[in-house]
């Protein structure tokens, strides 16, 4: 998993790309958390994910919950086929903030 | 199209993508929608994921392999597992309620989603646990 995060004001964007699995998961909170930590909005662009599994799931729950304490929020944006697939599964996708 | 591959792996989480690779060629020798050849991934990967997680829990490294085997004969699919993890309690594997958000315990839930049945066996070669995975395809 690679990732890239940009700034624009008080929203900072999250590009994750490759596959979300167990093995990444911590690299993944590490980069997304502490944005969360800071009160910022953060947009997770899923575009470039092909894979997710329950593992990648759980980071985006975690994160989502995250934000609500922070009184902010995450938005899962352009998020791949593959991956809405996995999230209507867990039946996530009224949860979550898919944009 | 019958056929029957199995392979080997570290048990570590940098396995699952080697995991996902091995399952992902060999449903390409099977004629089967790409959606549900991806659902299929998903399930082995989870099955060997919750291996490296729950049975090696508290393990930070070993040199232990677990097995994979991909069978299919006359439209059954059968995906064994085993490890030498803790003995799994099959009457202990539950998935979380959808309804209670939370981060964890999904991995299960999607494999019930996506197979027939998840049966744990008796194994007599030496291995702990023997997972079995059916479906009908």
């Amino acid at each position: 998993m690679t990732y890239k995060v940009t700034e624009e004001g008080n929203i900072s964007t999250v590009f994750l790309n490759g596959e979300i699995d167990m093995d990444v998961t911590d690299k993944a909170k590490e980069v997304i958390l502490p944005i969360v930590d800071s009160g910022k909005e953060v947009h997770l662009n899923l575009k470039d994910v092909q894979y997710m599994d329950s593992s990648g799931i759980s980071v985006l729950i975690e994160s989502h919950q995250r934000a609500l304490e922070k009184n902010t929020k995450v938005v899962i944006k352009e998020v791949s086929k593959s991956v809405l697939k996995v999230i209507m599964m867990a039946k996530l996708e009224q949860i979550l903030n898919l944009e | 199209m019958n056929l029957s591959e199995s392979k080997d792996f570290l048990v570590s989480s940098s396995s699952l993508k080697e995991v996902r690779v091995f399952s992902r060629d060999v449903f390409e020798k099977i004629n089967l929608p790409q959606d549900q050849k991806d659902e299929l991934v998903l399930a082995i990967a989870e099955a060997a994921q919750n291996i490296v997680k729950h049975g090696y829990k508290g393990v930070t490294e070993t040199t232990d392999r677990m097995e994979i085997k991909i069978s299919l004969k006359d439209g059954d699919l059968e995906i064994g597992f085993f490890d030498k993890g803790k003995a799994v309690v099959p009457e202990n594997v539950q998935h979380r309620k959808l309804d209670d958000i939370k981060p964890g315990g999904l991995g299960t839930f999607f494999i019930k989603q996506i197979m027939d049945a998840a049966v744990f066996k008796k194994d007599e070669k030496g291995w702990v646990n023997h997972l079995i995975l059916t479906k009908k395809i």
